[in-house]
């Protein structure tokens, strides 16, 4: 799966948890969740669970911690469908 | 004021239908899969689509719990009808108290058990605790409105409503707050309502006649008709509402709540009655009224074999029975019994009435109970809406666990208060 699809997937993941007046047209790869996009930290686990479900992959807790940015998100959803692959 | 009730969501809608006598029981297909004996219910009727037209996304997207989403709808009603803005400041002075029965025992609690059991309990996600919480409701309406000043989840059955209120009013008395949202709601409660169900206090005669199975007063009652949904208002002192020019629906006098201390003839469901008269009375004299003054009881009155008694109470604790005796009634013959939401959503109903200058009428009134009609001029039981001069309504809810509590509200009338 091409990286800017799956980019485009997440964004309709994480809109739900995102404040309404926080824009999503032109999200930057380097924006961060929490910081930046002001997700609510627990909501994390949400997103988490949504991804496991729209890409059929398993998320460790241990990576978890590592999705800062939109960027990190994609490389690990990229590398996890590559596995399943 | 707002509302979420079986026969109506919003209070335009919720007192036209109760003057017009409009029934929110249906037939429960649910009950009826489920073998309950009772398969009557009565649920609000709020789409998804009217849940996302209300509040924010993210709640309106991640909300399973309805007591919650319906307690959400109330408050906002209440809030929007007080002239209180929705913004990002934190409001120091206002508090809350919203109170709920069995929030963790909603249907959406369904999901959440097999979801454990299965060994998944990592798919539950970050929601699930705030919304199965006791205060589930009232943190979820904080993060609509942004309160600062005390919050408060009370819990005490069927009085839970009525509590909510009169617990507001003490913190208000207080000092503690100058404005309070007061409330209380029940989710759809399969998981409630078979256990009430398993104690043989629900209707259990009327599955093919939903719109007949609550009759309170009634000389044949089989028991209650569960429902679900919320009620909430928004009390302040007269100086707040004066300087903020709030819409003032009726001024609460006072009120009190006791227990029979499941002593002296009470017990976890049967009330001690001295106890029950002894609320009634302390209401009255703490609003600094007179029992003659009483113009409107909206009564407990559940439709279960404990009218009898609940109608004996209020000719002991009043002092005034057949002619004398104030109106009767009680929405529950439209919306059975909504448990910790009960108080609130009648509460509702009370003031509408003293606001509106109308009151509604009892279904069902067909068969009285001929010892009630022995008691009470069966005129003093309306049984059709009528314009009439109310200046004071007495509210009162029962509860199990022995709980009482009554609170007496007025017209209010400026320069006469």
């Amino acid at each position: 799966m091409e990286k800017t699809e799956i980019k485009e997937k997440l964004i309709g993941i994480i809109k739900t948890y995102v404040p309404e007046e926080i824009s999503l047209d032109n999200v930057g790869d380097d924006q961060d969740l929490i910081n930046d996009l002001q997700i609510n930290s627990a909501h994390i686990v949400d997103i988490v669970l949504d991804i496991e479900d729209t890409f059929d992959i398993m998320i460790e807790d241990e990576v978890i911690g590592e999705m800062n940015t939109v960027q990190d998100s994609v490389n690990i959803i990229a590398s996890k469908v590559a596995e399943n692959a | 004021m707002g509302v979420v009730a079986p026969n109506g969501v919003g209070t335009e809608t919720y007192f036209s239908n109760l003057l017009n006598g409009v029934s929110g029981l249906k037939h429960s297909l649910e009950m009826e899969s489920l073998n309950l004996r009772c398969q009557v219910s009565g649920m609000p009727n709020v789409s998804q689509e009217y849940i996302e037209s209300k509040l924010p996304r993210l709640l309106a997207n991640s909300l399973g719990n309805r007591g919650i989403v319906y307690a959400c709808l109330a408050a906002l009603e209440a809030w929007e009808k007080a002239g209180l803005p929705i913004n990002d400041q934190l409001k120091e002075n206002i508090g809350m108290v919203f109170g709920s029965g069995a929030l963790g025992l909603d249907t959406s609690i369904g999901e959440i058990v097999s979801t454990i059991e299965s060994g998944n309990s990592r798919r539950l996600g970050s929601r699930k605790i705030p919304q199965s919480m006791n205060s589930g409701a009232a943190a979820h309406i904080n993060y609509l409105l942004g309160l600062g000043g005390p919050v408060l989840s009370n819990s005490s059955a069927c009085i839970t409503g009525s509590e909510a209120l009169l617990t507001g009013y003490d913190q208000i008395q207080l000092g503690k707050a100058d404005i309070m949202l007061c409330g209380s709601t029940e989710g759809d409660g399969r998981y409630i309502w078979a256990g009430f169900d398993a104690m043989r206090v629900l209707c259990s005669d009327s599955n093919e006649a939903p719109q007949t199975a609550s009759r309170p007063m009634s000389a044949n009652p089989t028991g209650f008709v569960p429902a679900s949904g919320a009620g909430a208002m928004v009390i302040e002192t007269l100086e707040s509402a004066i300087a903020r020019n709030a819409t003032i629906y009726a001024e609460v006098l006072g009120g009190h709540q006791n227990s029979g201390g499941l002593r002296n003839g009470g017990t976890m469901t049967a009330p001690n009655s001295a106890a029950v008269v002894g609320c009634i009375k302390a209401a009255i004299k703490k609003a600094g009224i007179d029992a003659s003054e009483i113009d409107l009881i909206n009564g407990h009155l559940t439709s279960t074999k404990g009218d009898v008694l609940e109608i004996q109470n209020w000719v002991n604790a009043l002092g005034r029975k057949g002619n004398d005796f104030p109106y009767i009634n009680t929405p529950k013959s439209m919306i059975g019994h909504c448990i910790a939401g009960a108080g609130s959503i009648e509460l509702n109903a009370s003031i509408l009435q003293l606001y509106n200058q109308q009151i509604h009428a009892n279904l069902n009134t067909e068969s009285l109970n001929p010892i009630i009609t022995d008691l009470v001029d069966s005129s003093k039981i309306v049984d059709q809406s009528k314009k009439v001069e109310l200046n004071t309504v007495i509210k009162a809810n029962f509860g199990f666990g022995d709980l009482n509590c009554a609170v007496v509200l007025r017209k209010f009338e400026h320069g006469k208060n």
